[in-house]
């Protein structure tokens, strides 16, 4: 594995003012947040340039220990913050920290509406199957079947698969991977952050302190050997059968495409109406 | 970056569009007159959602509004409207939602957000009559107290409620003004009458329009702080893209912005929150009256009520009454000393108003001595307004005690 250059991690973060963090022992949040602060440091984007816009949640506690300009939003409404300071200074970089509640469920109308637009904003999705922050109730990314405080007799709901949601929604770039696989998380998060467009990277992420704990799938290290196990590229899940693919988290790029813009959609409506230079 | 506009420039454009009707009166409706007060203050950034009685405000700024340089967009819904609104004034933007009753109750919580974090932002409701969907082309002011309290956790508001087209237009300048002054969310109430009514209006030559921009720090960076409040509890506000690099959040907050849980901390924000209407209440507080100084009985009403009741003074005081009229352009902050004042000078009021009694309860809780004057409402909501004749029925009913 390449090595981590923790040193490069430091510089980024808020460290003289917001730590310790809240998250758990063992929780993704932390190897998700050091794939976003790498791929910005590989990119070497400026960060007075970078808004960094969360809604409500244990992943969306992340902008708070970075130092970019930071908001901290409201439940759900993430994506409608950012739409408001993309759409003022397209010329920033707008990256959305959002967990799966926070965009499926209570934000799931900014989401798609967002992915419609094809608004380029990089949208990070933390996604553990649960509501973390309020301690464990079922959300629209968790599997049918499962326990959440709130589904004592296991969950009845039907799961969202939320990269096909962005897809059929209007996405221009979709892509997922696991917090076990924290360099193509990375190179994920790079590839977001350059695509001009609405982009999505579905991180699935172990809340081993509640969803691990309400469904028995062991500890945190345990969680991530499931992750490696349980997952495999797209590339290779169209070679095997079915049978060998169904429950099997697929990660990869699912859809990269350049469409119009939609801030630049707009620069060209108020190009034609203003007069020509000169004139 | 493209969008980095020339101010200038585009001051010159919105005086171009203003302006043809600087001189001469034109007709214009209420909405039109919020839209055109908005580019006036420099408004250059609005999203919405469509509803009846607003909905021409959003129409008319999708005109205007990309020809200056300025955004709008169309969200999915109000909720998302307000959230851009504040995502875009912290990128630097003076920015505008228009909505009506059931908008504004999906924005509530997001006003609320706008508070604490002291952004500058404006709501404009065009009040519709009735809870839920009620009556969407009828008017009402049944929002006087949701526009005070309907955001949780108890704070301030400044609320602006203008009678006619004219006052339509100078309130919504007022409102970005106190917005980017104060740091807050300022809503303007409208009637859904004046949304639509079409009067005369002279507007003014735009030179001569006072506009307010926040205050900007001048510290550098690494001394910056969102919430630096001076002896007024003002502070000045950087923008996200000015190497600033500070955080916003919803949840209580230090001076830096950066979430605490400590009392004394959170005790100090929503210090500054309380405080800096309070000490400014000179400067947020405008009322108008008309012959309160030797008046007997009263009229109190705000918006269209208040301009059915000068016209009831009018009236009265040709059929030799002494009555006098206080009508609130602020209506929260509430006016309490001059309500206060006009309860000791006067044997009765009369309080006009298009729901249950919202105002009435304010006037309520100002009587504090036995001699101050008696209070008697007057009350409609089914949609259709109180007229001048009612309104001066109710005087004289009250006039001999
Ligand atoms: C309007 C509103 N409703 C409910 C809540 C309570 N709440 C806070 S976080 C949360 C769920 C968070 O779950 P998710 O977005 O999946 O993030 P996680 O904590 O798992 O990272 C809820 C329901 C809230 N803060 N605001
Ligand atoms: S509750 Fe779960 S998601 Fe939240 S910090 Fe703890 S482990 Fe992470």
């Amino acid at each position: 594995m390449a090595k981590i250059p923790q040193r490069k991690i430091h510089d980024y973060l808020r460290h003289d003012k917001k730590f310790p963090h809240v998250w758990c022992a063992g929780c993704s949040n932390g190897i998700v947040l050091g794939a976003v602060i790498r791929a910005i440091d590989e990119l070497k984007l400026n960060r007075d340039n970078i808004v960094m816009v969360s809604g409500i949640g244990c992943s969306s506690r992340m902008p708070v220990y970075v130092d970019f300009n930071t908001l901290h939003s409201l439940h759900g409404r993430a994506i409608a913050f950012a739409t408001g300071v993309k759409m003022y200074k397209p010329g920033m970089k707008v990256i959305v920290i959002t967990g799966d509640g926070d965009a499926t469920a209570i934000g799931g109308n900014h989401f798609i509406h967002a992915a419609r637009r094809n608004l380029d904003l990089t949208v990070v999705l933390l996604n553990n199957n649960i509501y973390g922050m309020t301690g464990g109730q079922y959300s629209p990314a968790t599997p049918h079947g499962d326990k959440a405080t709130t589904t004592p007799y296991g969950n009845i709901d039907p799961n969202f698969d939320i990269c096909k949601l962005a897809i059929g929604a209007g996405a221009s770039h979709v892509a997922r991977t696991t917090a076990f696989h924290a360099i193509e998380l990375q190179k994920q998060i790079k590839e977001a952050l350059e695509h001009p467009g609405f982009s999505l990277v579905e991180a699935i992420c172990a809340c081993p302190v509640i969803y691990g704990r309400l469904n028995k799938k062991g500890d945190a290290p345990a969680m991530m050997r499931n992750m490696r196990d349980n997952s495999i590229p797209i590339k290779a899940a169209e070679k095997l059968p079915p049978e060998q693919v169904a429950g099997k988290i697929l990660r990869g790029t699912f859809i990269k495409e350049v469409r119009a813009e939609y801030t630049d959609a707009y620069q060209k409506m108020m190009d034609q109406l203003s007069p020509k230079e000169g004139e | 970056m493209t969008k980095e506009k020339a101010t200038s420039k585009k001051t010159e454009k919105v005086e171009a569009i203003v302006e043809k009707k600087v001189t001469k009166a034109v007709i214009m409706q209420g909405n039109e007159a919020v839209a055109k007060g908005a580019l006036a203050a420099g408004c250059d950034f609005f999203a919405g959602y469509p509803i009846t009685p607003s909905t021409e405000v959003a129409e008319i700024l999708s005109n205007e509004l990309p020809k200056i340089g300025g955004t709008f967009i169309q969200m999915e819904d109000e909720i998302a409207s307000m959230c851009a609104i504040i995502g875009a004034s912290l990128a630097g933007a003076k920015a505008l939602t228009a909505t009506s009753g059931p908008g504004f109750s999906l924005m509530q919580e997001a006003i609320g957000f706008a508070k604490i974090t002291e952004t500058p932002t404006v709501v404009v409701n065009v009040q519709r009559m009735g809870p839920s969907t009620g009556m969407p082309t009828s008017p009402g002011q049944g929002d006087i107290m949701q526009s005070r309290w309907g955001s949780h956790g108890d704070a301030p508001a400044i609320v602006l409620y203008p009678d006619s087209v004219k006052e339509a237009f100078q309130l919504t300048i007022r409102a970005f003004n106190l917005a980017e002054k104060y740091r807050s969310c300022v809503v303007l109430l409208m009637d859904e009458v004046l949304g639509h009514m079409r009067e005369a209006v002279t507007l003014p030559d735009l030179s001569t329009v006072r506009v307010i921009n926040r205050i900007k720090p001048t510290v550098p960076p690494q001394w910056y702080k969102h919430y630096d409040e001076n002896q007024k509890y003002l502070s000045p506000i950087a923008s996200f893209g000015e190497g600033y690099r500070f955080h916003v959040t919803g949840l209580t907050h230090d001076d830096h912005g950066f979430p605490t849980n400590k009392p004394n901390e959170a005790a100090k924000m929503m210090e500054r929150l309380n405080k800096k209407i309070k000490h400014n209440i000179r400067d947020l507080v405008q009322i108008e009256t008309e012959h309160m100084h030797e008046a007997k009985v009263a009229v109190f009403a705000a918006g269209i009520m208040g301009r059915a009741s000068k016209e009831a003074v009018k009236m009265a005081r040709a059929e030799g009454l002494k009555v006098g009229l206080l009508r609130p352009l602020t209506i929260w902050p509430f006016p309490d000393d001059a309500v206060t004042k006009m309860l000791k000078d006067v044997d009765a009021v009369v309080v006009p108003e298009l729901n249950e009694g919202q105002l009435f309860h304010e006037l309520e809780r100002l009587v504090r001595e036995r001699k101050d004057g008696s209070l008697h409402r007057l009350n409609r909501n089914d949609g259709t307004v109180i007229t001048p004749a009612e309104i001066l029925t109710k005087i004289k009913e009250v006039y001999n005690g």
